[in-house]
C-alpha cells in the first residue's frame, strides 16, 4: 500500500518532467500519452486505495519520504497522509485531472505547443496530490504554492496575449497575498505549539483552547488568530470576497484548465484546508464565524455577479466562486462533512459544466459570448444533453424525503439543512438566508446559460462574419490564427468522440455522485468513513441536526430551484427582449452588477496604482535625491574635485594596485605592531 | 573516506593565487605577439584552477566533521606580536568557502567570450579575488580577516572600473566610497579590541566579554563595515549602480559572495562578540530590514533595466538575512546562512540570465525586449525557473531560508514577521512583471529577430545552478547538516549572555 500510494503521487510528476523536458524530442502523440496513461494509472491507483478505505477496513498512515526542513522543533517531512479526508480528494483530483487530460487531446489538438500543455497539467496534478497528502504545514505549502505556479502557467499558457499574461500574474499576485496570512498563520501555530506536524498538532489543540497570544502588541484568542491567518490563505486559494477578482480573469486560460483547476480542484483547497484544520477550528469559535460569514457573503455576491455576464465561462466561473461559498458557510458552521460532500459532487458537475462550455466554445470557433449562441441544441445534441444534466446537478434538482436527485441535491441541500440546523446561532440565520437565496439565483443563471447557449432563436447566422475581430478584442481562446476552421463555413458542430466520452463519464458522476456517496459523506455510515480525519467538538451537533430539520425547510431548496427556472425561462425563452432592454438601461445596480461590484476598478485605484506611486516616490525621491544626494554624491563630489590629481595615478595596470596595496598592508600591520608594543 | 591533505585550508585559499601566477608567467615568456594563444591561455588555466579548488573543497566537505562545534582544519602559525596566521573553518564558514568555490568555474565560464579586452589581467583579478574571498571565510585572526576583507575590495574595484559599462568610474567610486567609510570605523574597533583582549584569534575573542559600555560602539563599528557590504538600506544605492555597471561575472560575484561577506561577519563578530550590544540594537536592525525587503522590493518593481531590478531584489533579500540573523535564534540564523547561500546561487544565476540576453543585445532595458520565449525556449525554461526560485517557491531553495527568517524574527517580533511577510507579495509584483516584460507577449522588436537560444557553453554554466537550486530547495539538509552545531553553539553562547 505504501509503494503504491508513492506511485500514485509521483506518477504526474514523473509524466510532466518527460513532457516538459523531452516533449519536443519525443513529440506531441508521445508527450500527450505518457502524462495521460500516468494519470489514469493515478487515477485507478486512488480509487482503489479510496476503496480500501472506505470498504476495505484499510486504517491511516502516513508514509515518510524524505527530510524537508529540519530545524530543532521544526520539523517537516516530504510524506504522504492518507486518510478519509486525504482519499476523498485523491479520486477526485485524480478522476478530473485524467478526464481533463484526455478531453485535451481533442480540445488542444491544433496547438501547437502541446507537450508543455500537458507537462503543466501533469505538474498541477502532483502539486496538488502533495497538497492533499501533505503531513504537516510545509508541505501543504508547498503543494498550495505549487498549485499557483501551475495556475500561473496555464492561465498564462497563450503568453503572445497580454490579457493573459496579466490574468497569470493576478492570479499569482493575489494568491500570495493570500498566502501572506497562511505563513503569518503557520508560524503562529508553530510557536504557539512548537510544531508544524498535524498529527504531534492536533492532540494539543484543546489544551491552549481559551488561552491568549500577543500579536502585533495586542493580546488576541489563540486559536482564532491561528485559524484567521491561515483562513486568509484559504480565501485567496478559494477566490473569496475580497480575493475572489484573480478567478473571473483566470479564464484568460485554456477551458480544460478552467475545468481542472478553477473549477473542480484547485480552488477547493481552501475548503480542503479548513475540514483538514477541524481539529483547530472547533476550538476557535471566531474564527469559525468569519469562515462562516465570508462564504455565506461569497455564495449570494458571486451568484449575483453571474446573472448579468455573458461570457459562457465567466457565468460558470463566478457560479464557481459561489459554490466555494457554500463550502465555507457550512464548514464555519461546523458541518464539514456537507462542505466536503459539496466539494466532492461539485467537482464532477461544474467540470462538466466547463468541459461542455469548452465542447461550446470549440463548437463554435471560438465564440464565448452566449448572446451569439442559441439554437445549440440540434447542432451539439450531446453537448447539450451533458449540459443539461449538469445543470440539472447544480440547482440541485430531487425530491426530498427520498433518495432520488442529481448530485447537487445531496450536498447543496445538506448545507442547507446544516445551516437551518445553526439558525439559533446570527451566522447560522445568514447563512440559511443568503443560502437559500443563492440557490435561487444559481437555478436563474445556471438556466439562462443553458437557454441563451441551446434553445431560442440562432444568434450566430448573422453574427460569424466580425466574431474572429470580436474574438481578438476579448481576449478568448484565439489560438485562431492557427486554427483551420477558416473554410468550412461557421456552422457549429458536435465535438470529436475523445472530447465526448470525459464529458460523458463527468455525467455520470453529476447524476450518481450524490446518491451512491450521501451515505458515507453525511449519511448513516459518516462517522466510520470520516473516522478521525475530521473533528467535531462534543458540542457540535449540527450533523445530527440537519438531518432532523422541519419539513418546510427540506422543500425551501426545491422551490426556490424551480423559481429560478420558471424566471430564467420567462426572461429567456419567452421574453428575451426584456432582459436586452435592462442591459440596454444601464441601471444603476445592472451596471454595479454587470461591473463585478467594481471590485477591480477599486483594487486598481487604490492599491495598485497607491504600490506603484509609493515604489516611484521612494526611487526617485528616496534612493536619488535623498540618499544618494546627500551621502555619496554630496561628499563624493567634493572629495572627486579635491582628488582630481589623484586619478591621474589610476594607470589601470593590476600590479600597479596590487604593489599599493601590499605596501599599504604593509604599512599598517607595522604599525600595529608598533602601537601595540608601544 | 576522505582525502586527507595536508594544510588543506591554505591550499584551497592560494591555489588561485597561484594559478594567478602560473598565467603571468607564462605571458612572460610568451611570444608577445601570439596575444590570442596568451588569452586562451589564460582562460583555460582559470578554469582549471578554480576547477580545482572546486575539486579540493569538495574534499573539505567530505572531510569536515559535522558533530562538534570546533573549528576544522585548523593551521597556526605565530607571525609577530600577537598576530598568526590562522586558519580554520567551521559549519557556517565551510558552505561559503564551498559557495566561492562552486560559483566561481561558472564565472570564468560565463567570461569565456564576452571579455574583449585585457583578459589576462581580467582573468588574473579574478583569481585574486576567489583567493581573498576565500580567505575571509578562513581566516581565523582578527587581522588577517582584515587583509582579505579589504583586499577583496580591489579587483572588485578594479573589474567594475575596467571591464565595465559606460558609467563605470563613477560606480567603482561610489563602491569605494561606501564601503571605505565602513571598513576605518571597524579598524579601529579591531585595534581597541586586541588591544583590550590581548590576542588577534577570533575564536578567542568570541569567548572574551567585552565591557557592556564598550560594546555599543565597538559593535556600531563592525556594523557599518557589514551593513555597506550586505548592504542594508540606506546604504544601499552603491549596489544597484555597482551591478548595472559591473560585467556579468562581476555582477555573479558581488551578487553570489561579496554580499555575504557582511551576513558572515555579523554572524561571526556583532553577534558572539558583543551580545549585549546585539539585544540593544536588535529593534534598529529589524527596522533597516523590513525597511529594505518593503521599499527596495517597491523600488525593484519601478525598474527600467534588468540589472538594476535584480540588484534591488538583492537588497530586498538580504533584508531576510539580516532579520534572521538578530532573531538570535535557531530558525532565524539557520534561515539567515541558508538564506545566503541560496541566494548566492539563485542571483548569481538571475545575473548570468541578464548577462545572456546581454552578450547577444547589448543591452538591458526591459522595454527593448518581449517575447523572448518565441525565440529562446530554453533560456525561457531557466530564466522562470530562477524567477520562481527568486520569488521564493516552495521547492527551490528561495523558500526555506525565507520562511525560517520569518519564523524566526516571529518571535522576537511579530510586527517584524508580519511586515517581512508582506515581502512575499511584492516579490512576486516585481519579478512576474520583469518576467513577463521580457519573456512573454509577441515579439516586437525586429532587432530581436535571429536572437539564438542558449548555447553548449551558456547550458553548462546554467545545469549547476539549476541543480542547486531545487536539490537544496528539495532537502535543505544538505545546508542545515553542517550548520545545526556550529549554530546551536552560536545561539546557547548569545542567550546566555543576555540572559535569554
Amino acid at each position: 500500500m505504501q509503494t503504491l500510494v508513492t506511485v500514485l503521487v509521483l506518477a504526474p510528476m514523473v509524466g510532466a518532467l518527460i513532457a516538459g523536458l523531452f516533449g519536443r524530442r519525443i513529440g506531441n502523440i508521445a508527450s500527450q500519452g505518457v502524462t495521460t496513461g500516468l494519470l489514469f494509472l493515478s487515477c485507478a491507483l486512488s480509487w482503489y486505495v479510496f476503496g480500501a478505505h472506505t470498504w476495505g477496513g484499510a486504517s491511516d498512515f502516513t508514509v515518510k519520504l524524505l527530510d524537508f526542513i529540519n530545524i530543532g522543533t521544526f520539523q517537516s517531512a516530504w510524506s504522504i497522509r492518507i486518510d478519509a479526508l486525504s482519499a476523498t480528494m485523491l479520486i477526485v483530483v485524480t478522476s478530473v485531472s485524467s478526464l481533463v487530460h484526455l478531453y485535451s487531446w481533442g480540445y488542444m489538438a491544433e496547438d501547437p505547443s502541446r507537450p508543455r500543455f500537458f507537462a503543466y497539467l501533469s505538474l498541477f496534478t502532483f502539486a496538488m496530490l502533495m497538497l492533499v497528502t501533505a503531513a504537516d504545514f510545509m508541505q501543504l505549502f508547498f503543494g498550495w504554492e505549487g498549485v499557483g505556479l501551475a495556475s500561473y502557467l496555464l492561465i498564462g499558457f497563450w503568453f503572445n496575449k497580454a490579457s493573459a499574461n496579466n490574468a497569470s500574474i493576478k492570479a499569482f499576485v493575489v494568491n500570495r497575498v493570500g498566502d501572506f496570512g497562511f505563513a503569518l498563520g503557520i508560524m503562529t501555530v508553530y510557536w504557539m505549539f512548537g510544531t508544524v506536524n498535524f498529527a504531534e498538532l492536533f492532540p494539543m489543540i484543546e489544551a491552549k483552547a481559551g488561552t491568549t497570544w500577543m500579536f502585533l502588541g495586542y493580546s488576541f484568542s489563540a486559536i482564532d488568530l491561528a485559524c484567521f491567518l491561515l483562513f486568509i490563505g484559504a480565501m485567496g486559494k478559494s477566490a473569496q470576497f475580497f480575493l475572489h477578482t484573480w478567478l473571473p480573469d483566470a479564464m484568460e486560460g485554456p477551458t480544460p484548465v478552467s475545468a481542472l483547476i478553477h473549477a473542480a480542484t484547485m480552488v477547493t483547497a481552501g475548503v480542503y484546508m479548513v475540514c483538514l484544520l477541524s481539529h483547530m477550528f472547533e476550538y476557535a469559535p471566531v474564527a469559525k464565524m468569519i469562515v462562516a460569514y465570508v462564504g455565506a457573503i461569497t455564495a449570494i455576491f458571486a451568484a449575483s455577479i453571474g446573472f448579468t455576464q455573458n461570457d459562457i465561462k465567466r457565468v460558470i466561473a463566478f457560479s464557481t466562486c459561489s459554490q466555494l461559498g457554500y463550502m465555507f458557510f457550512a464548514a464555519g458552521i461546523g458541518a464539514y462533512q456537507a462542505a466536503m460532500f459539496h466539494l466532492f459532487t461539485h467537482a464532477f458537475f461544474k467540470a462538466l459544466l466547463f468541459l461542455g462550455a469548452g465542447s461550446v466554445i470549440h463548437g463554435m470557433h471560438h465564440e464565448q459570448d452566449m448572446r451569439k449562441m442559441g439554437g445549440l441544441y440540434k447542432y451539439m445534441p450531446i453537448t447539450y444533453a451533458v449540459m443539461t444534466i449538469g445543470t440539472i446537478a447544480i440547482t440541485g434538482l430531487g425530491i426530498p424525503g427520498t433518495q432520488i436527485g442529481f448530485a447537487g441535491f445531496f450536498s447543496k441541500d445538506a448545507i442547507i439543512e446544516s445551516a437551518w440546523a445553526m439558525s439559533e446561532t446570527p451566522q447560522g440565520m445568514f447563512a440559511f438566508i443568503m443560502g437559500l437565496s443563492a440557490a435561487l439565483l444559481t437555478s436563474f443563471y445556471s438556466w439562462r446559460l443553458a437557454f441563451m447557449t441551446f434553445h431560442g432563436k440562432k444568434q450566430w447566422e448573422h453574427a460569424h462574419d466580425d466574431h474572429h475581430a470580436h474574438a481578438e478584442t476579448h481576449g478568448h481562446d484565439d489560438h485562431a490564427d492557427d486554427h483551420g476552421h477558416g473554410h468550412h463555413a461557421h456552422t457549429p458542430h458536435e465535438s470529436p468522440l475523445i472530447m465526448l466520452v470525459p464529458l460523458l463519464a463527468l455525467a455520470v458522476g453529476a447524476v450518481a455522485a450524490g446518491f451512491i456517496f450521501a451515505p458515507y459523506f453525511v449519511g448513516d455510515h459518516a462517522h466510520d468513513f470520516w473516522g478521525h480525519a475530521i473533528f467535531t467538538a462534543p458540542t457540535n451537533h449540527v450533523m445530527h441536526d440537519a438531518h432532523h430539520v422541519e419539513t418546510w425547510v427540506k422543500f425551501a431548496p426545491l422551490v426556490v430551484t424551480m423559481l429560478g427556472l420558471v424566471l430564467a425561462w420567462f426572461f429567456y425563452l419567452k421574453r428575451p427582449d426584456l432582459p436586452k432592454k435592462m442591459a440596454a438601461n444601464e441601471g444603476p445596480l445592472y451596471t454595479f452588477l454587470y461591473n463585478k461590484w467594481f471590485f477591480d476598478e477599486i483594487y486598481q485605484a487604490t492599491l495598485v496604482k497607491g504600490s506603484r506611486a509609493l515604489g516611484n516616490v521612494f526611487w526617485k525621491i528616496g534612493d536619488v535625491k535623498l540618499i544618494d544626494g546627500l551621502g555619496p554624491n554630496g561628499a563624493a563630489w567634493s572629495a572627486l574635485k579635491a582628488a582630481k590629481n589623484l586619478v591621474k595615478t589610476q594607470t589601470g595596470y593590476v600590479y600597479h594596485y596590487a604593489f599599493v596595496m601590499f605596501l599599504g598592508v604593509a604599512g599598517l600591520l607595522t604599525w600595529v605592531v608598533f602601537w601595540l608594543a608601544a | 573516506m576522505s582525502l586527507v591533505i595536508p594544510n588543506l585550508l591554505s591550499v584551497i585559499t592560494f591555489l588561485p593565487l597561484a594559478g594567478a601566477l602560473v598565467i603571468l608567467v607564462l605571458r612572460a615568456i610568451s611570444r608577445k605577439d601570439d596575444e590570442a594563444a596568451i588569452d586562451t591561455n589564460a582562460k583555460w588555466i582559470s578554469l582549471w584552477t578554480t576547477l580545482a579548488t572546486l575539486a579540493l573543497s569538495m574534499v573539505m566537505l567530505l572531510g569536515f566533521d559535522r558533530t562538534t562545534t570546533d573549528y576544522q582544519f585548523v593551521e597556526k602559525i605565530h607571525w609577530f606580536g600577537p598576530l598568526s596566521y590562522h586558519l580554520g573553518i567551521d559549519g557556517i564558514s565551510i558552505l561559503f568557502v564551498a559557495l566561492t568555490a562552486f560559483l566561481m568555474p561558472l564565472c570564468i565560464l560565463a567570461s569565456w567570450t564576452s571579455i574583449k579586452t585585457r583578459l589576462v589581467e581580467y582573468m588574473i583579478a579574478f583569481l585574486i579575488l576567489e583567493t581573498l574571498v576565500i580567505g575571509v571565510f578562513t581566516a581565523l585572526d582578527l587581522f588577517l580577516f582584515y587583509v582579505f576583507f579589504e583586499g577583496g575590495l580591489v579587483p572588485m574595484f578594479l573589474i567594475i572600473g575596467i571591464w565595465g559599462g559606460k558609467n563605470r568610474i563613477y560606480a567603482a567610486y561610489k563602491f569605494f566610497l561606501y564601503t571605505l567609510l565602513g571598513s576605518v570605523l571597524m579598524l579601529a574597533a579591531m585595534l581597541y579590541m586586541v588591544n583590550v583582549a590581548g590576542t588577534s584569534s577570533i575564536p578567542e575573542l568570541s569567548k572574551f566579554a567585552f565591557a557592556e559600555n564598550a560594546q555599543p560602539w565597538l559593535w556600531f563599528a563592525f556594523f557599518a563595515s557589514f551593513a555597506v557590504k550586505m548592504p542594508m538600506w540606506p546604504v544601499h544605492t552603491w549596489l544597484p549602480d555597482a551591478h548595472v555597471e559591473a560585467p556579468t561575472a562581476g555582477s555573479v560575484m558581488l551578487a553570489g559572495i561579496l554580499l555575504k561577506l557582511g551576513g558572515y561577519g555579523f554572524i561571526r563578530f556583532n553577534l558572539p562578540m558583543f551580545p549585549q550590544a546585539s539585544e540593544m540594537f536588535t529593534p534598529f536592525v529589524l527596522a533597516l530590514s523590513v525597511i529594505a525587503i518593503v521599499y527596495t522590493s517597491l523600488v525593484a518593481w519601478r525598474q527600467t533595466d534588468i540589472k538594476k531590478l535584480i540588484a534591488y531584489s538583492s537588497v530586498a533579500h538580504m533584508g531576510f538575512v539580516t532579520m534572521g540573523i538578530f532573531a538570535g535564534n535557531q530558525a532565524g540564523i539557520q534561515g539567515a546562512v541558508y538564506q545566503m547561500i541560496s541566494h548566492g546561487i539563485i542571483s548569481g544565476a538571475l545575473f548570468l540570465c541578464v548577462g545572456v540576453v546581454y552578450d547577444r543585445m547589448h543591452t538591458r532595458e526591459i522595454s527593448f525586449y518581449g517575447g523572448l520565449t518565441n525565440l529562446m525556449p530554453h533560456y525561457a525554461f531557466v530564466f522562470l525557473l530562477f524567477t520562481m526560485a527568486n520569488v521564493g517557491l516552495p521547492g527551490t531553495s528561495g523558500f526555506v531560508g525565507e520562511i525560517l527568517t520569518m519564523t524566526g524574527v516571529y518571535q522576537a517580533s511579530t510586527w517584524t514577521a508580519l511586515i517581512a511577510a508582506s515581502g512575499v507579495i511584492w516579490s512576486a509584483v516585481y519579478a512576474l512583471n520583469l518576467f513577463k516584460n521580457v519573456m512573454y507577449g509577441p515579439v516586437t522588436n525586429p532587432k530581436l529577430d535571429g536572437i539564438k537560444d542558449l548555447n553548449a557553453r551558456e547550458t553548462l554554466i546554467f545545469v549547476p545552478l539549476v541543480a542547486g537550486t531545487l536539490l537544496l530547495g528539495i532537502y535543505p539538509a544538505f545546508i542545515f547538516d553542517f550548520t545545526t552545531v556550529s549554530v546551536d553553539a552560536l545561539v546557547g553562547v548569545y542567550q546566555a549572555a543576555i540572559g535569554g
